[in-house]
């Protein structure tokens, strides 16, 4: 037990690790964390991949009724088929939507996250304070709220864009009130399966800007005040413009800060409940559904325990699989510089 | 990161001009420039003010039971939707002290119970070494990248099941807690973690050599260092519960259990036919604002924490 580390720790540390080797000690500090987490997270993992493999539904659900039955790979078909219960499912439209919906939310925001940080950070511009502090208040919003509100702001007849609308391009050009119902508009604006794209996804896309750039803006200024400005100097001496400056000297450094960020800010995107469940209600027809409202569709709207389970395995795979991906992506484009 | 220092210093530098011939002063903006770079971020500061400007105004302007023009400076302002929403937010007879109250339990039920087990494990993880360290991580970081909602079936139907007297832990503000406690303690504990290994090792083991025990050490030196960590990753555990929605949604079948978050699904959209637009604002500001207030107090902190763990990947 306790040579479990002695290669580790040099010789000046060895009286203080040795004390420490104990892995009684590690084990007592452990066991509140070990023991919680066995029960509430990794046991209903498990359980969940057994339950994945029966027709689990209300009529289980008392500690005494019966078992459910055994039903094999059913539930892994039937989602694979689109037979869930749910209108309008279509497995393979809704994992493109969802990465189309990640991966256009984190390029927007990392964009305009950089962009304005850039803008702040230019040297001799006044109110620079007031500015950061007005664009961090997005950030600071409950996401449930965000949600909510921009719902109703895209409301057809009582919500702001409409009125904003009217209020001025209406009254300047004299046209007849504008009452466009962007969450529920029937008729996709792109369609080429899988990828369909309703107006309600731009409705979407504008909310989550509006929620997302901030932070990203945030952490850019952090990378932006970390570069020396000799760096800068020594550029300008070799003739660099503006633009080769910021490819030379601002795009290297900003990369190692922004890059673990966007990832993760993909990961966050990709399993944003709030926005799709209360703005557009996943409509219309499911266009806007996502992997995580769908799987609280299965268990809140259809009980259908099972099927939720089965689909959260394919989650955890789809999650494992980005990870994976998105660390590659991240480490070579990481080492190019480098 | 963004701490008036660093504006500060980096002044005197911009300060001191190196002339080039035919340019202008380093550090200076020409005037031209400077008011096109005012009015776009003038531009974009409306953005971000728009929608909040909204609400607020909404929130004061009692007059209609929906905004029929933009208004954003009510003609009448008064809190009276304030004082609606307090009295009765929903058609349920649960006053807002009561859903509040739920909310805060719910709030800090999983920001007390995330921190101390979160620290514990996160110190052991940090500065010991033990057999399965290294899968236990994996573990761990395997369950952040699920969503919280990945778990929501056998919780559902493990939670369901425990039943004591006429007492079902599923129904309860207390089985919610669990659930959500299921995806933040992971979180807590890798959080701070990364912290803990920024504190150096030294210090504890001059503790240790004047006889301090591991636990006297921990509760001596480190907590008092990992004083801001702990407070972001409370404050964390605190807005998960606060704006928690889908067990609460899913588990709660008693009103007098409802939530804040709840009571706000009652006011958006298809089922907003019956709650004034003046309430929902109202009710909004309220749910929003106490989370609101603290995140730009600790703001400093969540954002440097950010940094760290952004550049140490």
């Amino acid at each position: 037990m306790t040579a479990a580390t002695a290669g580790v720790a040099g010789p000046p540390r060895r009286s203080f690790w040795r004390r420490s080797l104990n892995a009684r000690t590690a084990y007592t500090f452990m066991l509140p964390a070990l023991l919680v987490m066995a029960v509430i997270t990794f046991y209903p993992l498990v359980y969940q991949i057994w339950m994945s493999f029966t027709d689990y539904g209300l009529r289980n659900l008392k500690a005494t009724s019966p078992a459910p039955n055994y039903v094999g790979i059913n539930n892994y078909i039937r989602i694979l088929d689109n037979n869930i219960v749910i209108p309008n499912f279509d497995f393979l439209r809704v994992l493109t939507f969802n990465l189309f919906w990640a991966f256009t939310n984190v390029i927007i925001h990392v964009v305009l996250g950089v962009a304005i940080a850039l803008l702040l950070n230019v040297k001799g511009l006044r109110f620079r304070r007031l500015y950061r502090a007005v664009y961090i208040l997005p950030v600071v919003i409950p996401p449930i709220i965000v949600a909510t509100v921009w719902r109703n702001m895209f409301d057809p007849q009582y919500g702001a864009i409409n009125q904003l609308i009217n209020s001025t391009v209406g009254v300047l050009f004299k046209l007849p009130p504008f009452t466009l119902d962007w969450l529920n508009k029937p008729d996709a604006v792109f369609s080429v399966y899988p990828l369909v794209l309703p107006l309600a996804y731009f409705a979407l896309l504008a909310a989550n800007t509006w929620l997302g750039w901030p932070l990203n803006s945030v952490v850019a200024t952090g990378a932006l005040q970390s570069i020396p400005a000799d760096l800068y100097e020594a550029a300008e001496m070799d003739g660099a413009g503006a633009w080769m400056k910021f490819r030379v000297v601002t795009l290297p450094h900003l990369r190692p800060a922004m890059l673990p960020y966007a990832i993760y800010g993909f990961v966050i995107t990709f399993n944003l409940f709030y926005l799709s469940y209360f703005m557009s209600g996943g409509g219309p027809f499911g266009q806007t559904e996502l992997l995580v409202t769908t799987a609280y569709r299965l268990v809140n709207e259809q009980h259908l325990y099972g099927v939720a389970a089965a689909f959260a395995v394919f989650q955890f795979f789809i999650l494992l699989a980005l990870t994976l991906v998105t660390n590659k992506l991240g480490k070579a484009t990481a080492s190019y510089d480098a | 990161m963004i701490t008036p220092n660093a504006l500060t210093t980096s002044n005197p530098a911009a300060a001191v001009p190196t002339v080039a011939a035919g340019t202008r002063h380093k550090g200076e903006l020409s005037l031209r420039r400077q008011i096109l770079y005012q009015i776009l971020l003038l531009a974009i500061a409306v953005t971000v003010l728009f929608p909040i400007a909204w609400v607020v105004s909404m929130s004061l302007d009692t007059t209609n039971a929906r905004p029929t023009g933009l208004n954003l400076i009510p003609a009448n302002p008064s809190f009276d939707a304030y004082r609606t929403v307090i009295a009765q937010p929903t058609q349920n007879p649960v006053s807002f002290v009561q859903l509040a109250l739920n909310s805060l339990l719910l709030a800090a039920m999983i920001s007390i119970l995330s921190v101390t087990i979160g620290v514990l494990a996160a110190y052991a993880f940090s500065r010991m070494h033990f057999h399965g360290r290294e899968f236990l991580m994996l573990a761990i970081l395997a369950v952040l990248m699920l969503p919280a909602i990945a778990t929501l079936a056998p919780l559902y139907v493990m939670l369901n099941k425990v039943v004591v007297g006429g007492f079902n832990l599923r129904d309860s503000l207390i089985g919610v807690a669990l659930a959500v406690l299921a995806g933040q303690l992971p979180f807590a504990i890798w959080n701070m973690k990364g912290y803990l290994d920024t504190i150096p090792r030294e210090l504890e083991e001059a503790a240790t050599m004047d006889g301090a025990s591991r636990l006297q050490a921990f509760i001596r030196i480190i907590l008092p260092l990992s004083t801001p960590v702990i407070a972001v990753t409370a404050f964390f555990g605190f807005i998960a519960g606060w704006t928690e929605f889908y067990f609460s949604w899913q588990f709660l079948d008693h009103e007098q259990n409802f939530t804040l978050a709840m009571a706000l699904n009652g006011m958006v959209g298809q089922y907003a036919g019956s709650t004034p637009w003046s309430s929902f604002a109202a009710f909004s500001i309220l749910v929003a604002l106490p989370v609101s207030v603290v995140y730009l107090f600790l703001q400093r902190y969540i954002i440097s924490g950010l940094t760290i763990g952004g550049v140490k990947g």
